[in-house]
């Protein structure tokens, strides 16, 4: 999951792949394949890439008329009624793309947005994201992959309804236009895209469309209402928590208390005999409950007497993980990720040197929608209903427990209540498949709260010890990082070889100007599964990054944000975002009793800076406010991206804050929202986010703010205090004078 | 059985006593709107209003709520025209929007009591909604817009007898939405 390349050009140049068909029921629809390749080409360089493996081989379909069912690739239909459908081949977990990348297509269509409905895309190739190598969203990237294609399909579109109009009306195309959903003609004659639909689909498909330049956006670049908001303020939008079929029951699951134990016995008896149960079943992946009620199937589970062989965890704690990364640490450097210069001779050479070790504790994705999936299996296939980051894997999950193929697996993909990288995991799909083969029905399976907070695939926890050397100048000529983490990526994607690419984010690409840079990686599992959490490395890495800038600073005597800059020579748009973001906190300026601390970033194409400003009384932390200016490159829906921001810095804050899964006796000592904190509105700073407007690519902007918080709070409690905070969380650390 | 008035029509259920509202609500009557977060009356994702005060479902067991009047997200309106379903278009609240029916049967109920909340006012009432997408700066400006938006105070809800069950109308998720089911629905002053 590391950060994406652009999307180029190049690859999506490939138009060829563009079909335009009719649909058996009337209306044009208009299909979009990348070549397989393209996704390949960038697989080797990202996390995800081992998606590729579990692709679909779905066929480019053919022009000509499409059977029923097998609208595989298509990303547009337009029927005869003027309905048009848009599918979107990412999955809206909150982030908008259900509305941003609509927006993309509709601005080349010359339609209005509120005539269009949103359809999830099935598994197909055609919706593999080339930057994740998979049909994943993930990486913040889903704008980046549709910014050319998604246009490009809306004006081809266009130019089809264009021509059938032209033809119907005897002129040249030249003399008509598309506005609003219609083509009209000189003489001021109309026909609605509906009208032409038929027609259009027998259109050839042209070989050059020309895309409207950033002056003539209309629809791009304008804050507007989300697509998906009404459904969700009325009860309407279907979650998969919500998903309904004829004749479906309720299942819940009873999983090992010890992450990674196996059930040693099971008696049944009395849960069988409870209302409403159908069926107790083992799995691998535990006991499954299944009952016409969801809350009949939780009261039996609690009635199955259960032993479970605690395995090789028995003994998991904190304590020993902490021991582990520290003996991997100390045994030897570990793998070059990155190595510029001669960081460790230029720290002999240094003036001022520090070195530090810091210290990023398990987090759980805590997901408003806890962990669920149907499943309706049937001799000859499965339906799944799931909110999936992952539809290709899911399928092949699905299939594999059902005992199918997975061409023989169809995902629908559900609203997703936050997904946060956790449902880039697989592990809640199987007993759903499983029951719903075992009792012939549809099963719904559901994890409550304490079964999410407890069976996550967690965030894992990193020891990273760090050096750096400034010389008389005041300049760092020395820089050495080296992280001690499990790999996500080695369990989720495999194989890795070599450093975890989701491991180093941030710290490979250190935006400031370290002639003499190192940074090695040393993987140490610790037993449980770990997982991408939203910003993934970048997290703990520009924690790191930005707290020893500062301790930096301080050797040198320097201000944090004049150090800063002084290492930041001819990147012009990093500048702007830190100058501006303290410019609008009134940096150095900070009210008598508060304390302000600054952090930078780039991520996801993105460039932000986050000044946080604190008070500490009687050792007790507030956040008064926290300034946000971000450069993101061009932006589809402002205002979206405005809540993306102020949403990465709340989860952020609850992170910073409280952010701590711990274990005992190999079991997640965390159960719900009372023993996990997160913020709540009282809880709010004042938040300033600030846009700047930017003619360049557009980058990430789900996930990069999440990763500033920490150090720019930790900043501020040093300017306060004298302390420098090296581990997360900060609320359980004494806050003193130093 | 069990009789129970939901958003103005009496239902009959045919569950444990035990059971929790929440899920009565989902499961028996297909009111989906009404989500499951917690289990512990922690995050207010399951928030109702019973009598008129919010209310959290999940741990209310049904047999404590025989005889009383619930309304859910699905009975506030019947066309998303509540003030605080139209100031949470207008600012467009939701991001997963899981969480939002929530945070909208607390909001409403707040404005029911106290038609023009302070600051410290909607953070008291509010703080038992978690929105893990932090949609809680737009919450507090689309309650304070709300209570523009209703001039009289909060007097808009409670919706007219006989509208029940999903809207169908979102633009998302068209497939089976959960009508409210069953043959044990009655409307209230037909077929007593």
């Amino acid at each position: 999951m590391n950060g994406a390349k652009p999307m180029t050009s190049a690859a999506l140049s490939r138009r060829e792949f563009l079909n335009a068909t009719a649909n058996l029921g009337g209306g044009l629809v208009l299909a979009l394949t990348l070549p397989r390749a393209a996704g390949k080409a960038r697989a080797a360089s990202v996390a995800t890439g081992g998606a590729v493996g579990a692709a679909a081989s779905a066929a480019i379909p053919p022009s000509g008329v499409l059977q029923p069912g097998s609208q595989i690739n298509a990303w547009l239909k337009i029927a005869r009624d003027n309905s048009i459908t848009v599918i979107v081949d990412r999955c809206e977990m909150g982030q908008g793309v259900y509305t941003a990348l609509p927006m993309l297509l509709a601005e080349e269509l010359e339609i209005n947005l509120d005539v269009i409905r949103i359809e999830a895309a099935p598994v197909g190739d055609a919706y593999i994201n080339p930057g994740n190598g998979g049909q994943v969203t993930g990486t913040s990237n889903s704008v980046q992959d549709a910014w050319e294609k998604l246009r490009l399909a809306g004006a081809t579109a266009r130019t089809l309804l264009v021509s059938a109009a032209a033809k119907r009306w005897g002129i040249d195309p030249a003399q008509c236009h598309a506005k609003n959903g219609s083509v009209v003609n000189a003489q001021g004659k109309a026909l609605t895209y509906g009208e032409l639909a038929d027609d259009a689909a027998k259109e050839p498909v042209p070989k050059h469309v020309k895309l409207k330049p950033k002056g003539k956006f209309a629809i791009i670049g304008k804050s507007r209402g989300r697509i998906d908001s009404p459904g969700k303020i009325d009860g309407s939008a279907e979650f998969g928590l919500d998903v309904k079929l004829p004749g479906m029951l309720y299942a819940a699951l009873a999983q090992s208390p010890v992450l990674g134990g196996t059930l040693k016995s099971v008696d049944s008896a009395a849960a069988e005999k409870m209302p409403g149960v159908r069926k107790v079943l083992t799995t691998a992946g535990g006991v499954i409950v299944v009952a016409d009620h969801y809350w009949q199937a939780l009261k039996a589970r609690k009635a199955l007497a259960l032993t479970w062989d605690s395995g090789a965890n028995a003994r998991l704690d904190n304590a020993v993980i902490g021991t582990l990364l520290e003996n991997t640490a100390a045994a030897g450097a570990g793998l070059s990720a990155k190595s510029v210069g001669d960081a460790a001779a230029a720290l002999k050479s240094a003036q001022h040197s520090a070195s530090a070790t810091y210290l990023l504790p398990l987090l759980a994705h805590a997901t408003m929608e806890p962990m669920n999936c149907t499943a309706d299996v049937r001799a000859d296939g499965c339906d799944l209903y799931v909110g999936t980051q992952v539809q290709q894997v899911a399928q092949t999950t699905a299939a594999t427990a059902a005992g199918l193929k997975p061409e023989q697996v169809r995902v629908f993909t559900t609203l997703i209540g936050g997904g946060f990288g956790r449902r880039l995991d697989i592990d809640f799909i199987p007993a759903a498949v499983e029951a719903s083969k075992a009792v012939g029905a549809p099963v719904k399976v559901i994890w409550t709260r304490e079964d999410d907070m407890t069976h996550d695939t967690y965030r894992p926890p990193a020891r990273e010890e760090v050096r750096g050397g400034v010389d008389e100048s005041g300049k760092v000529i020395a820089w050495q990082l080296h992280i001690t983490s499990p790999s996500i990526t080695a369990r989720m994607f495999p194989p890795v070889t070599g450093v975890d690419d989701s491991v180093i984010e941030a710290a490979v690409n250190n935006l400031y100007d370290v002639p003499n840079l190192s940074v090695s990686y040393s993987r140490q599992e610790i037993g449980i599964d770990v997982g991408y959490l939203r910003s993934v490395s970048h997290a703990p890495n520009c924690f790191v990054i930005e707290s020893f800038m500062d301790e930096l600073a301080a050797a040198a005597g320097k201000n944090p944000y004049d150090f800063r800059m002084a290492h930041l020579a001819n990147k012009p748009r990093q500048r702007r975002v830190l100058q501006m973001t303290a410019e609008r906190a009134g940096w150095g300026k900070a009210p008598a009793g508060r304390y302000q601390g600054i952090a930078l970033m780039e991520a996801y194409m993105t460039h932000l800076a986050q000044v946080a400003e604190i008070s500490i009384e009687a050792g007790e932390l507030k956040v008064h406010k926290i300034v946000c200016v971000v450069d993101c490159g061009q932006m589809v829906n402002p205002r979206i991206v405005e809540s993306q921001i102020e949403s990465g810095i709340v989860f952020g804050l609850s992170a910073a804050l409280w952010g701590e899964i711990t274990l005992a006796g190999g079991q997640v000592q965390q159960t719900n929202f009372n023993n996990y904190r997160v913020l709540r509105g009282n809880e709010m700073p004042e938040l300033d986010v600030h846009l700047l407007d930017s003619d360049e690519t557009p980058g990430g902007i789900g996930e990069p703010s999440v990763a500033l918080v920490a150090p720019a709070i930790c900043n501020a409690i040093f300017a306060a205090t004298g302390t420098r905070l090296r581990a997360l969380p900060i609320g359980t650390q004494k806050l003193v004078k130093a | 059985m069990t009789a129970i008035t939901v958003n103005n029509q009496l239902v009959n259920i045919d569950a444990a006593s035990d059971t929790p509202l929440l899920w009565v609500l989902r499961d028996h009557l297909g009111l989906t709107g009404t989500k499951f977060g917690c289990g512990m009356a922690l995050c207010g994702a399951c928030t109702v209003h019973i009598d008129g005060a919010a209310t959290r479902s999940c741990v209310l067991p049904l047999s404590a709520v025989e005889g009383k009047s619930i309304t859910t997200i699905e009975g506030l309106s019947k066309d998303r025209s509540h003030a605080v379903q139209q100031a949470w278009l207008e600012i467009d609240v939701p991001q997963c929007g899981y969480c939002q029916s929530g945070q909208i049967m607390s909001a409403a109920a707040l404005l029911k009591t106290n038609p023009r909340p302070s600051d410290a006012d909607i953070d008291a009432a509010m703080s038992g909604n978690i929105c893990r997408c932090g949609t809680y700066r737009r919450i507090r400006r689309a309650i304070h817009r709300a209570a523009e938006l209703m001039p009289s105070g909060g007097q808009t809800d409670g919706p007219a007898v006989g509208q029940m069950g999903g809207h169908g109308g979102g633009p998302i998720g068209g497939r089976a939405q959960g009508q409210i089911g069953g043959q044990t629905v009655r409307q209230i002053g037909e077929n007593k």
